[in-house]
């Protein structure tokens, strides 16, 4: 009790000292968590905009389908099975055709995968609405992204040509316009591909009632029986992310460990330089009765108190700070598509209790450390050394 | 002789580690101080009095001979012992007031009945009892770099006696004070002297200070080389 009352007495007492550590450390602490809840929040973005955009629930793959090799795409379309086409015929999965074909827009010739979408399905968030008004003409309504319509230069209402080769191997060209461009933030359905109405595909392409793969939605369970059809669950799907994330663990924890570490060196800064620099104090204390142990005790709890005070300032401001960055987002200035990942215009930080917990008490923990170990050294000197104020 | 003797040394001697070889600052000290003693170690830069008030207040421990402060033979104690004796029965006065900057006047003079565990009121009692002695009461809330120098030797005075020990050990009291506010703190010292019966050792090189001790010690060499008994002090009978 005497040396807690003392300690709060010295924390209060030195006013513009103690402020200046307690912040420095409050610093760190909001730092910590803001940069270690950017990391996660980059990874948590990453899936949920792949589910909403592009997976759902899971997806059915035609047999020959594979999305990492584009000439497996010539062969993979079919019939839905019976089971598949129930879901898609109750609104649960939609199917998706996908062929090979050329653009032309603006006189340039571009490869380009085009991907026949039901007009207006809910199944994912892709804006087919546009997709499924009337048209007098028989040009193709399109929908891009944004990220297609800066490498085409396209803009909404542009038409250009768009040319296949249909299920029999006969080229085929039709005039197509861009009806809607939305910034999908995933490349993975914007580069590289057009949408189209699906049954005006399966036209085209004389692909009548056929499906490349199919989406469930994402309150619909994966069915268990798929025919000759593969079912891949969203784990499935995200695994390449998964994986990522597994294989960047190291690299994750050794710049949370790097951050810890900075802050740490400040902390240790701060606190064994206001230690030192209360040598004579020390002595002072020892002339008048105070003993090591209780010595050491009081600065250990000084610093722990530190932290402590450092806390209740980082959850003040650092709180609002936090939460603000997690609801509103940080504009991001970089495209995530240029390096091959699904990455927002806007980053969402994530924080895991774990991280909240994990960092604070990790912090807490080194500033108790840092004022443990000199006010130890320190209470090992001769009390007339100490008076001396004789720096170690 | 415990009875009479609050402190006994016999044979002391200090030597500090100097390069490969030792310096001997004190060399066999043999020193009786009686209950009430008004006592001064007297004697230039580096003749070992200081080093001998640390020793005398367990701040530092001897190379050779046998020590007993207020009955307790210090070579024997562990670091808790001597600073429970500390704690207890001996106050201390520094040349440089060692006020703890954070810490109202009161505060610091709560500090040694704080490491006592005394009761909230108690201590209130003696603080204010003590300001009092010292005239400070009006100077309570202030802090150290408030107060002038006179006034924090005056703090750090009652930070010695609030707990009325039985020993007090001052080191160049006045060292930084000028004429007047030397006089004045020595003039509570000696009042204190008379009416606590605490004992007071000096140490000190400032002849105003000489001028109110009953007894003075003179060091030269870490040797007591001359004793003088004084009757009638030059200041003492004005205080």
């Amino acid at each position: 009790m005497l040396t807690l009352k003392l300690a709060l007495r010295n924390l209060i007492g030195a006013g513009t000292r103690t402020w200046l550590n307690v912040l420095v450390t409050s610093l760190s602490f909001v730092l910590i968590i803001f940069m270690s809840g950017m990391y996660r929040g980059l990874i948590e973005y990453a899936m949920r905009i792949m589910i909403a955009t592009e997976i759902g629930g899971g997806e059915y793959w035609h047999p020959l389908y594979d999305p990492e090799d584009p000439l497996s795409i010539d062969d993979a379309h079919g019939l839905l099975p019976p089971g598949i086409a129930a879901q898609v015929a109750q609104g649960r999965a939609m199917p998706v055709l996908v062929i090979q074909g050329s653009m032309y827009p603006n006189g340039r010739m571009m490869p380009t995968l085009i991907k026949g979408i039901p007009p207006g399905q809910q199944v994912v968030d892709l804006p087919t609405g546009d997709l499924a008004l009337p048209r007098t003409d028989r040009v193709v309504p399109v929908f891009i992204g944004t990220g297609m319509a800066q490498s085409t230069r396209l803009q909404l209402g542009d038409r250009f040509t768009l040319r296949w080769m249909d299920a029999e191997g006969t080229y085929d060209a039709v005039e197509a316009e861009v009806v809607t461009i939305v910034d999908m933030e995933n490349f993975k359905v914007d580069r590289g591909q057009v949408w189209i109405p699906l049954a005006r595909l399966q036209q085209m392409a004389a692909m009548a009632d056929e499906a490349t793969y199919a989406v469930v939605s994402r309150e619909t369970d994966l069915l268990l029986d798929t025919g000759s059809w593969l079912a891949r669950s969203v784990k499935h799907l995200l695994q390449d992310i998964v994986q990522m994330v597994q294989a960047d663990q190291a690299y994750a924890k050794s710049m949370y460990g790097m951050l810890i570490g900075l802050a740490a060196l400040g902390i240790f800064n701060s606190q064994v330089l206001s230690i030192f620099r209360r040598q004579k104090e020390i002595g002072t204390l020892m002339a008048l009765g105070m003993t090591r142990s209780r010595l050491v005790g009081l600065f250990t709890l000084e610093g722990g108190l530190h932290s402590l005070l450092a806390l209740i300032l980082a959850a003040v401001y650092g709180g609002p700070l936090l939460y603000l960055a997690a609801s509103r987002g940080i504009p991001l200035p970089y495209e995530g598509a240029d390096i091959g990942f699904v990455m927002a215009k806007r980053l969402f930080p994530v924080y895991s209790v774990g991280l909240l917990v994990g960092t604070t008490a990790l912090v807490a923990g080194i500033v108790t450390l840092v004022s443990y170990l000199p006010a130890r050294k320190i209470a090992q000197l001769k009390p007339t050394e100490a008076l001396r104020g004789r720096v170690i | 002789m415990a009875h009479h003797h609050i402190v006994e040394i016999r044979g002391l001697v200090k030597r500090f580690p100097m390069g490969g070889n030792h310096f001997t600052a004190l060399k066999g000290i043999d020193l009786d101080i009686e209950i009430g003693e008004f006592t001064g170690l007297v004697g230039p830069s580096g003749s070992g009095k200081t080093t001998l008030l640390n020793i005398i207040g367990g701040l530092d421990a001897p190379s050779e001979g046998t020590l007993t402060v207020l009955d307790m033979a210090l070579a024997e104690k562990n670091h808790k012992e001597l600073a429970a004796l500390r704690r207890h029965g001996i106050g201390f006065i520094f040349q440089t007031f060692n006020l703890l900057p954070v810490y109202s006047a009161y505060e610091n003079v709560e500090l040694p009945l704080l490491l006592l565990g005394l009761p909230a009121d108690k201590r209130k009692a003696a603080v204010m009892h003590a300001l009092e002695r010292v005239g400070l009461t009006d100077k309570a809330q202030s802090r150290p770099a408030q107060l002038s120098g006179g006034e924090s030797q005056r703090v750090a005075i009652a930070r010695a006696i609030v707990k009325e020990p039985r020993l007090v050990l001052a080191d160049e009291p006045t060292a930084n004070l000028d004429a007047a506010n030397s006089h004045n703190v020595m003039g509570i010292l000696a009042r204190l002297n008379r009416e606590l019966s605490t004992s007071f050792i000096f140490a000190t090189h400032d002849e105003k200070v000489m001028g109110y001790l009953t007894r003075v010690l003179h060091l030269v060499d870490g040797t007591i080389q001359r004793e003088e008994l004084v009757e009638h002090p030059q200041f003492l009978e004005k205080v």
